[in-house]
């Protein structure tokens, strides 16, 4: 069994001012192969940062993280990442897009055709693979980022709200798409939204960070993720658990929010 | 110049009114921007109406062909007299007694000589005269040449068309100005009229005229072709190597910390000089061969080249950056598959500039110093008050430069299709 472990992680920049910012600390946490992890927390609370530290992009100022027992020193294909939007090469179409990662691999395109034009299929864009990416909506930009990321063979997925940009109905269409992929493909995937009901939606496991030092405030394992792979993801929203959940955790973040406008009043007067 | 301008605007209003008000009701239009309601303000709704360019294009060559004499405009404006024409002045003689005498004047088209006409020479002591003059030139009639009792007898004009005159003094004949000069002579100017002497502006078949005949038999030692063909060929090499050494540096601006810091003075130092200014010191360095005017284009290009590779490094989205790490992808990949393809909006942006600037360099260059080339053609014709030749090279200039953006616009769009989509 792979994981993927967070030890201790603790992240602290230094401003020009001689002060400084403690954006994590001391966050540790285990994820095994197949979990869906989606990160909640109100913003300025480290969730991109934590993601980033994961990702390779950012090292941590104490502690480390390992994926099957290696340390994560720097980016990788084993991790692959989902950005909210912008991250796709216009210069491309979405087939290149798509095949880039076996491409700079080295692979040849009859090593990589089967599983591009599979993932094509899969995320319904088998019609547009010699389209422009900016020719594409929202969506189906979204959904050529996830199919790209996929055809690397990550061993962990990072999305860094991937669906914050798109309309509430594409939303909850591509919310399908993703459980569906996780199911079938089976990848670990850690998911950073701002949306409470996308993280129960997702989320096998949630984790709600608190801000100032980031930190991990709460952990819970929840099985809307296993009920929405079955069957239609609205009347999972209208499970009674469902609505507690949601209600339970919005207002465990307004009461942080609340907390850091009582705390910025305070220090302005 | 005021009734020029009145003029222009009345065509230009006009035209508005028949055009827009008239011919358009016609022909309505339903596409998408003609069913905009908000059009003032929304400059995508602005789309330049074609009838008025060729209107524009038009009413510069009509304006032109009638302050000219043009053969191809239909109307002209009031010209310089041509033909014959006379006045009669008035002498005194110490003894006060007076004499009227004419003198009849033959006023030449431009360019040609006429034989003064032939007079009788009158009664009295004053003698009728004949003189000639080309158009817009004026004429000093020695009146006493041929008179009995010359100025040296103490004989002076006292009148000129019964108007009494003092030396100084003008007076207006139906087909000029008569004016007595200080020394008592008379200068005869005939009426100069609206339009523009040739020397100053020719009409446009002349340049036209000139265009063919210069296509044909060359003008100093080359031909038009080979004189536009140096001048395009100079701004090519010197672009090609400004580019060739710019992008490469803008990259390495744009990726390197130390490159950065250690072109960073040169650069933002040799940007805002203009080339012009360049130009004596290239010429004591590299005189006025083509080596020099290479050398120049190359640093007109270079700069403007090196910011535009490290504007479009800087443009990357790091997300794009990101995205091809965690791909896999190595630092070359990255350069070659994100940074370079991200960055040719910002290149081509740059590059079209830099033509541009290279074109108005080269031929200020060849203004200055050379044996060949557009503007050398210019130079050396206004040394000779070669208007026609002047005005033709300055059209062709225009031409090539426009013909080079134009070029470099389509370039990009076949090149960049995504410019400005993302």
């Amino acid at each position: 069994m792979s994981t993927l472990s967070i030890d201790k992680i603790s992240m602290r920049f230094d401003l020009p001012n001689g002060s400084h910012v403690q954006a994590l600390r001391d966050v540790s946490l285990t994820l095994n192969t197949g979990e869906l992890l989606s990160v909640l927390g109100p913003s300025g609370c480290g969730k991109t940062t934590l993601l980033n530290i994961v990702a390779g992009f950012l090292a941590p100022t104490e502690g480390q993280i390992t994926l099957n027992g290696a340390r994560v020193t720097g980016p990788a294909a084993e991790r692959g990442m989902v950005f909210q939007q912008g991250a796709l090469f216009e210069w491309m179409s979405v087939r290149d897009n798509v095949s880039f990662g076996p491409r700079m691999a080295g692979q040849r395109e009859a090593q990589w055709k089967g599983t591009v034009d599979h993932l094509l299929d899969v995320v319904g864009l088998r019609d547009f693979k010699d389209k422009a990416v900016y020719e594409l909506s929202g969506g189906m930009q979204q959904r050529v980022a996830l199919a790209r990321c996929l055809a690397n063979d990550p061993d962990v997925i990072l999305m860094d709200e991937p669906l914050g940009a798109l309309d509430a109905l594409t939303r909850e269409k591509m919310q399908g798409l993703v459980l569906k992929l996780w199911k079938e493909t089976g990848k670990t995937i850690i998911l950073i939204t701002h949306s409470v009901e996308e993280a129960l939606l997702l989320g096998e496991r949630l984790l709600v960070m608190a801000p100032r030092p980031g930190r991990i405030h709460r952990e819970y394992r929840l099985p809307f993720a296993e009920m929405g792979v079955g069957q239609d993801l609205r009347s999972v929203k209208r499970h009674p658990d469902f609505a507690t959940r949601r209600e339970e955790i919005l207002g465990m973040i307004w009461d942080m929010e609340e907390e850091i406008m009582g705390r910025s009043v305070e220090a302005g007067a | 110049m005021i009734p020029l301008l009145l003029i222009y605007l009345a065509i230009f209003v006009g035209s508005f009114v028949v055009i827009r008000m008239g011919l358009r009701r016609l022909r309505e239009s339903h596409d998408f921007t003609s069913l905009k309601t908000v059009t003032f303000g929304d400059e995508s709704a602005v789309r330049p109406d074609r009838a008025a360019s060729l209107i524009s294009v038009l009413t510069i060559f009509l304006i032109w062909g009638a302050f000219t004499g043009s053969k191809w405009a239909p109307f002209h404006v009031p010209g310089p007299f041509i033909g014959e024409t006379r006045f009669t002045y008035t002498v005194e003689g110490p003894d006060g007694a007076r004499d009227d005498a004419t003198v009849f004047a033959r006023v030449a088209p431009p360019g040609e000589t006429a034989a003064p006409p032939e007079v009788e020479p009158g009664e009295g002591f004053a003698r009728n005269d004949a003189v000639t003059v080309g158009a817009w030139r004026s004429v000093l009639v020695t009146w006493d040449d041929n008179d009995a009792l010359s100025r040296a007898d103490g004989v002076k004009v006292v009148a000129i068309e019964g108007q009494p005159v003092m030396p100084g003094d003008s007076v207006d004949t139906p087909a000029g100005r008569v004016t007595l000069t200080a020394r008592g002579t008379l200068n005869f100017s005939p009426s100069k009229g609206m339009q523009m002497e040739p020397i100053w502006l020719p009409p446009p078949e002349a340049v036209v005229a000139r265009v063919s005949e210069i296509a044909a038999s060359g003008y100093q030692n080359f031909t038009l072709w080979e004189h536009l063909g140096w001048s395009l060929y100079r701004v090519i090499a010197g672009f090609v190597l400004g580019a060739l050494v710019g992008i490469p540096l803008g990259y390495a601006m744009g990726l390197s910390g130390w490159f950065r810091g250690w072109f960073d003075p040169i650069v933002e130092f040799m940007r805002p000089v203009p080339p012009l200014a360049l130009i004596p010191l290239v010429i004591i360095w590299a005189g006025i061969g083509e080596s020099g005017k290479i050398i120049l284009l190359f640093l007109a290009a270079l700069w403007i080249m090196t910011i535009a590779a490290r504007a479009g490094v800087s443009g990357v989205a790091i997300s794009k950056v990101h995205a091809a790490y965690s791909l896999g992808a190595s630092k070359w990949q990255i350069l070659r598959h994100v940074i370079v393809p991200n960055s040719l909006p910002e290149i081509f942006t740059g590059a079209r500039v830099a033509m541009g600037v290279c074109w108005g360099t080269v031929v200020a260059a060849e203004l200055v110093a050379a044996e060949k080339g557009a503007g050398m053609m210019i130079m050396v014709a206004s040394r000779f008050q070669l208007t026609d030749v002047v005005i033709m090279g300055i059209i062709l200039i225009g031409i090539i430069g426009y013909g080079i953006d134009i070029l470099m616009r389509i370039a990009e769009k076949w090149l960049v299709p995504w410019k400005g989509r993302v």
